[in-house]
């Protein structure tokens, strides 16, 4: 099952993005999965180094987790202040309060400016990219969360137990 | 599974306690049924509540889902509330797999529906069908395709 859109300059990207391996995790920031699949993907990350670069889209199951888009929102609205990586983890690393407030919060702990911020998150446009990853999830595929893509292929193995970490050193041993 | 352009078989299930649902009801939209084997398992982005998050995207085109698996009416309510979700589940419960077998995804070895697709068109004509291998969750690409697909082929 192929990744229907191809990751661009656009996505956020963390890694080396010349990197031969590319992982793409569909996500959602209040899936107890995303969260525990979290620690796994950055440990992946301090593993392989400069040889994998590691998308992040986001796919909220708003239904199930109603959180989850508005905590999409405030990463996205993080990246444009340069700080979307820092807001995605501290997301993922307080899965349990994602409440409006406690989201202020975290905007300031990573000394965002605030009124941007506020100004941002009640932006259509974030909410729109938030619905267009959520798209090009469905239309690729995604059937949970979290769903990896491992060089545009859907990784369809369990992730658990370093699952992606041990398949990327079996099929790309010779890059790594 | 039965073929493209056959008619649907007609069925009418319960959806709730005392209301039933019949396919003839859907006459004029399109209907995507989707069997699945049960209610409540153990992962937040299942089928059902995949689907769920979809229905937007299914109604643009005209389509309305139904589920349906051999589960009682009584799960299904309860499965409904707490996934939330907005489309009716059927239960295909008594004679048990009844509808099932009439759209050949029963499965005899377990007593359940297999995961099985079928998308049919306002006139009530199948038009697409796609059976899942045992384990796998198909998602909703399959489904979008297909509408695709048929609004392109209206024009």
């Amino acid at each position: 099952m192929p990744l229907r859109f191809p990751v661009t300059e656009n996505d956020h990207i963390r890694g080396n993005a010349a990197a031969a391996i590319e992982v793409v995790e569909y996500g959602d920031y209040q899936c107890p999965h995303c969260g525990r699949a979290h620690p796994m993907v950055k440990e992946l990350q301090q593993c392989l180094g400069d040889k994998i670069k590691f998308v992040f889209r986001n796919f909220p199951l708003k239904k199930i987790h109603p959180q989850a888009r508005e905590a999409a929102i405030a990463t996205e609205a993080a990246a444009l202040q340069g700080k979307y990586w820092e807001m995605h983890d501290l997301v993922f690393e307080h899965q349990r309060r994602l409440h409006n407030s406690a989201l202020m919060e975290y905007a300031a702990q990573l000394d965002l400016d605030l009124a941007q911020f506020s100004q941002d998150i009640a932006d259509p446009k974030l909410d729109e990219l938030v619905e267009d990853h959520f798209i090009g999830g469905m239309r690729s595929g995604v059937n949970a969360t979290p769903t990896f893509f491992i060089n545009g292929e859907k990784f369809e193995q369990s992730w658990e137990d370093k699952g992606l970490l041990a398949f990327i050193k079996e099929k790309y041993g010779d890059v790594l | 599974m039965l073929t493209n352009g056959t008619t649907a078989p007609e069925f009418s299930l319960l959806s709730t306690p005392t209301q039933a649902v019949s396919l003839s009801e859907f006459r004029g939209k399109k209907v995507i049924l989707a069997f699945y084997p049960a209610d409540w398992s153990p992962v937040c982005g299942d089928q059902m509540a995949l689907y769920n998050e979809m229905l937007q995207y299914f109604r643009k085109q005209n389509a309305e889902l139904i589920g349906i698996s051999v589960d009682g009416i009584w799960c299904h309510l309860s499965f409904s509330k707490d996934r939330n979700l907005h489309f009716p589940l059927l239960a295909d419960f008594e004679p048990k797999g009844a509808v099932a077998k009439r759209y050949d995804v029963y499965d005899e070895r377990t007593g359940e529906c297999k995961r099985a697709l079928y998308i049919i068109d306002e006139e009530g004509i199948i038009k697409w069908c796609y059976l899942s291998p045992i384990g796998i969750n198909p998602g909703a690409d399959g489904i979008l395709d297909a509408l695709d697909e048929m609004a392109a082929a209206k024009k």
